[in-house]
Formats: C-alpha cells, structure tokens, sequence
C-alpha cells in the first residue's frame, strides 16, 4: 500500500475519519464493559452524563481541564518546534513546588502581588527544569525524549524527599503532605459559590496568549520554521539552537503553570499524587488538537469529559476505571490516523 | 561492609546479573526495532503487558516456558499496533509509541482488576528456580554471578549471541539494518522495507514483552502495579549507551545492574542510612542521563531512524 496526498479533500473526507475514530472508541469501551458484566448499551450514556449531565459534572469537567490545557500548550509548544518534550510532569511539579515552598507566608508580598509573582517564579522553575534537557540536546546532541522522561522520574523522588523531609506538614498527621497555603496564594474562585477556580481563567487567556506568540511574531515564525526544516531554517539564518532554547523555556513554564493552577487554585498544599499523569496527558491534548493552541482548550475539554465522564460510568455499572485510559489511548491512536486519512487517500498496489 | 568488600562479594553479582535479565530482553527488543528505523517509545507499557501476561497465564495452569510465550505473544501483539501505525502509515513515532504504552498499561491494569477483582495482595506463582550449571556454577565469584542464575537469565545472554549472528551474519539482519540505515536502498532490491520493519516491531516488542515477563515470573514471583516503574526508559537509554550493538548492550546493562545492586547495598550501610532513600533511587536516572551524555557524541545513529518510508517518493 502507499499514502497519496488528496488536493482537495470535501466536508465528508475532513469529517468521516474522525468521526469513526471517536465512534469506534466508544464501541471498543462499551465492549470492554460488557466484558466486565456490564450493560455495554448504557455506556456512551453515563459517560455524556458523568461529564456534563449536571453542574457539578460540568465544574468537575472544567476542573479536569484547567492543568490540561497547560500542559498540551506545553507539548504543542514543544512539539511545533519538534523538541521532544515528555517531561511536562516533572515541570509540573517544579511550579507546583514553588507554590508549595514560597506561598505558606514565607514571601510576604502585598496580596495584589503575591499571586502574579508566585506565578512568574513558578514559570521560571519549569522553565529551568526543561532547560536542562534542552542545553543537553543542543549542546551534546543527547536525545531529549529520554532525558526529559527520565527526569520526571528524578523529579518525582526529589518532591517526595521533599515531602517526607523539609516540607512536611508537622499538622499532616504524619502524611506526606505539605503546608497549607496562606489564604492570599489562593487563586480565587472566578464566580462566587462555583466550585471553579481562576486557574481556568488563566488557562484560556494562556492559550491565546500562545496563538498571538505563534502567529502573530518572530518568534513563533522562527519556532514553526525549526519544526518544519532545521537545515532550512540554519541556512535562512534562523539561530536554530537558540530558538530551541526559547522554546524549551516556554515550553517548561506553561507546564509548571499546571502545577501552581493545581496548587493555588484546587488543592492548596502539595501531596505526592498531586498530578494523575497531567504531563503526559498532554501529550494526547496537544496530538488532538494538531498542535493548534486554541485547539488546545477544546482537546483538554474532550480529554478531560472522557476522564471525568468515563470515571463516573465505570462506578456507576461497577467496571475498573481504568476503562478511562483506554478509551483516552484508543482516542489518540485511532485520531492520529484519522487525521492522516483526512488528507491521504490509501492506494493498493 | 565497605566498598571493596561489597563488589567482591558473589551475591553482589549474583543480584546484578538477575537485575540486568529483564535490562537485556527488552534492551535487544528495543534494538532490534531501531535497527529497523523505527523508535519504539511502547517499551515501558509492552513491559507491563508482558509482565502481567506470563504471570497470568501461569496463574490460570499453563508451564512456565507457555507462559514466556504467552508474554511474547501479547508483546507482539502491541508491536504489531506500533508498526502499522508508524511504518505502512508513517505516523508519529513519539505519539503512536507513547500512545501504544499508555494503552498497554490500561488494558493490564483493566484486565487485572477483572481477573483478580477483590484481592489486596496478588497471589504468587511457582516461578523460575535457579539452575546451577554444574563444575562452572563452583567457579568462585564468577560462577554463581553467572552459572547459577533462573533459565531465563541464561536464554537472556543466549538472544545477545543470537541477535547478534543474525544481525551481522545473516541476508535478514543485513536486510533490517539497511532498513534503518537505507530503506530506498532495500526496496530497490525488491524487499519490503515495510515487511521488514513491521516484522521487526513485532519480534522487538515480544522480546520486550519477555523482559516484563521476567519480572514476575523469575524476580518478584507475582504483578503488582507500576512494578515496571521506568525500566523501559532505561532500555532506551541502554540501546543508546551500547551504540546499537548487542554486545555492547549487553555489557551496559550489566554495568547499570551493578550500580544498581551497589545502591541497594549502600543503602544498608550506617552511610547510607543518614542519606534520603529517594537520592538513591534517582542514581539509576541520573547514571542513565550520564550515559546518554558520554556516548551521544560518538554514537552511530541508524540513519533512517524515525524516517517513514513511502515508496514512490523520492
């Protein structure tokens, strides 16, 4: 077989693909339900109602996506400029560390400041964190896949050091588990009584913010140009390994915006299970939004249904929940596919 | 105990040769799929799924070396999900791989929990008993290091020497290396780069898959989650560290294990009891980031690694 590019694909060629991907998905998640003893016609059902059925579904929802469309900004980031950044998690974790350390009281800035400036340094921290990988790659031509991925592994130990050491909360009951955050670190809720936070709020503007930066300057020029042709890019005069640096950068902040959102917005202290994985997540967000940053808010939005709608269903008919995952594995293969057969048509030979 | 006394120890290298087994199958699977161009980022949840399989189908009364097959087979399988999507498609190999990892993983953790829904602590099998060869299994140090090891540590070292005389001696290793080095090269000779790639996925993922197995079926006798934890990651490294060579491999492997069974036992010292246990658990990491530093400069990347064939284009 061979791939041949279609010139101009209708409405039913851009839209049947991924439709059929998410239709299969949800075929493969009701049989693997009905494996489970459970009625495999209710399935897509309870996962619609679990993920948007009620206002509380729906602020859980939201809540789901808020680290995630930081961290697909992140990877699509990241990828756009084809750096291999698997490490979001570990960067995560590097904002989420400063929020935990310096947003107990130890920085007494004036309130209006406090929350911005916990942001910048939390920033800054997930930028150096990815700064590491990035410096090894251009530097030492070592591959960045498994530096950031290991790294997520050694960043993990050291926050959990951290937490059975230094930071431990002496009111934890001998939990792993941070201070709590004095209230003025909190991110406030974006309308009163609605469990949601202002995290959110900065996720959205984060998200155009990276679409201006993309389309509208150098150096989102420079970035799209490196991902496309990096011989190209050096010979038009493009500094190549600078502009993976400046990307890694920014690539690393939006991740650790995930873990201060986290922090200062939902949970208020730092505990070890603080990310269920959000890093690498966005990697799938990122995919499904085709690397598109305001795309990004709709992928986190559908990751984020699928976790939360699919969580729900499998209490409810009493399935393991880690039918969440698959579905979210599945998703991802079959719509990488999908999106190929959207512009390529599959000739026999 | 001090350090000299440890690494002249036989149960010191008795421990790292064990460590290194699973190191050694998914390290050569992981090679094997480079070799043929294709990244292989499913390693760390084919593990998983391995892992599980064996032990699974030794649990539910098939032999042991069935449930070695069993593992290969169900790595194959998700090598075979890999390869289509990547080689006859072309599509991303970060994604698809990191993609196949995530649903291998779900798909065990779902399948353990039907199969064993109400236990707290997995059931253990009657695992892989330590054969001592004998006259050499009496060499001192050496010999129970390396001669009185389970059968799967022994068919571990065998594969290094297999992989190796086909890949160097043989029309199909010259065929799958040039796969990865010049597929347009191996099409004009009327082979199928897509044949040979996929191929190679599979037979690379079940090894992998063997190297899971290992896991429960030679070291912990049972599955627990996240027992993987990272040693796919590591084999990636690994492959990197031995410049694509099986031998070479084989001998980075050993020297991580080795580091490896040392952390442990420094972690038993009066020192190591004053240090976090967490800086010894990140030493493996940080061997391996070490690793990939010193050998990247002069490694011989496969050429066509990560490239995507399509015939007819040129």
């Amino acid at each position: 077989m061979r791939l041949e590019p279609i010139a101009n694909p209708g409405i039913a060629r851009t839209l049947i693909p991924p439709a059929l991907a998410i239709a299969t998905t949800v075929v493969i998640a009701s049989l693997l339900a009905m494996i489970a003893g459970a009625n495999p016609f209710g399935v897509l059902g309870l996962i619609l109602k679990g993920a948007a059925g009620s206002k509380f579904a729906l602020l859980e929802t939201l809540n789901r996506a808020t680290p995630l469309i930081f961290t697909g900004l992140s990877v699509a980031v990241a990828f756009r400029a084809r750096l291999w950044n698997i490490g979001a998690e570990a960067q995560l974790y590097a904002g989420a560390l400063v929020v935990a350390v310096l947003g107990t009281g130890m920085l007494q800035w004036p309130p209006g400041l406090l929350l911005p400036g916990l942001a910048i340094l939390a920033m800054i921290a997930g930028a150096l964190v990815l700064l590491i990988p990035a410096l090894l790659k251009v530097r030492f031509g070592v591959d960045e896949v498994v530096t950031t991925l290991l790294f997520n592994f050694i960043f993990l130990l050291f926050v959990s050091m951290l937490l059975e050491g230094a930071l431990k909360d002496p009111m934890g009951m001998g939990w792993p588990k941070s201070a709590r955050l004095i209230p003025e670190a909190r991110l406030p809720r974006i309308i009163d009584g609605l469990r949601l936070h202002w995290g959110f709020g900065l996720a959205l503007i984060s998200a155009v913010v990276i679409w201006i930066i993309q389309a509208r300057t150098t150096l989102g020029y420079e970035i799209r140009a490196v991902g496309l042709n990096r011989n190209a890019a050096s010979f038009a005069g493009i500094p190549v390994n600078r502009v993976l640096i400046k990307t890694a950068l920014l690539s690393g902040g939006l991740a650790a915006l995930a873990g201060y959102s986290e922090v200062a917005g939902l949970k208020g202290s730092l505990t070890l299970d603080l990310s269920p994985g959000f890093g690498y997540t966005g990697i799938i967000v990122a995919m499904l939004a085709l690397l598109n940053p305001l795309a990004v808010i709709a992928a986190a939005l559908f990751v984020a249904g699928i976790f939360v709608g699919a969580d729900s269903m499998s209490r409810a008919v009493g399935v393991p929940t880690y039918l969440a995952d698959i579905m979210l594995a599945t998703a991802l293969l079959l719509m990488v596919l999908a999106i190929l057969l959207t512009r390529f048509r599959v000739v026999r030979e | 105990m001090d350090l000299f006394d440890i690494l002249l120890s036989a149960s010191f290298w008795t421990a790292a040769i064990r460590i290194a087994s699973p190191l050694i199958f998914a390290t050569l699977g992981e090679l094997i799929c480079e070799r043929a161009g294709i990244l292989n980022l499913g390693i760390e949840g084919i593990m998983v799924a391995g892992a599980f399989a064996g032990w699974m189908a030794v649990y539910s009364g098939v032999d042991l070396w069935t449930g070695v097959a069993v593992a290969f087979v169900v790595g194959a399988a998700f090598g075979l999900i890999h390869g289509v999507l990547t080689v006859p498609f072309g599509l991303s190999q970060h994604v698809v791989g990191l993609g196949v990892t995530l649903l291998a993983t779900s798909l065990t953790y779902y399948a353990y929990r039907l199969a064993l829904p109400e236990v707290t602590s997995p059931p253990k099998i009657d695992a892989f008993q330590p054969y001592e060869v004998p006259l050499l299994s009496d060499i001192p140090l050496i010999g129970p290091a390396l001669f009185a090891q389970t059968p799967l540590t022994y068919l571990a070292f065998a594969l290094v020497a297999v992989v190796s005389l086909v890949l160097y001696r043989t029309p199909l290793g010259l065929a799958l290396r040039a796969a990865g080095e010049n597929p347009a090269a191996v099409a004009a000779q009327g082979l199928s780069v897509t044949g040979l790639r996929v191929g190679a996925v599979a037979v690379g993922s079940g090894l992998m898959a063997v190297g899971g197995a290992f896991l429960t079926m030679s070291a912990f006798d049972s599955f627990f989650f996240e027992m993987v934890n990272g040693r796919g990651w590591i084999c990636i490294a690994l492959v990197v560290f031995g410049a694509w060579r099986p031998g070479k491999a084989l001998l980075g492997a050993i020297l991580f294990a080795a580091f490896d069974a040392l952390q442990i036992r420094i972690q038993q010292t009066p020192l190591g009891a004053n240090v976090p246990y967490q800086v010894f658990l990140m030493m493996p990491y940080f061997l391996s980031i070490l690793a990939l530093i010193v050998m990247s400069r002069r490694a011989e990347v496969p050429a066509a690694l990560m490239v995507p064939f399509n015939k007819g284009e040129r």
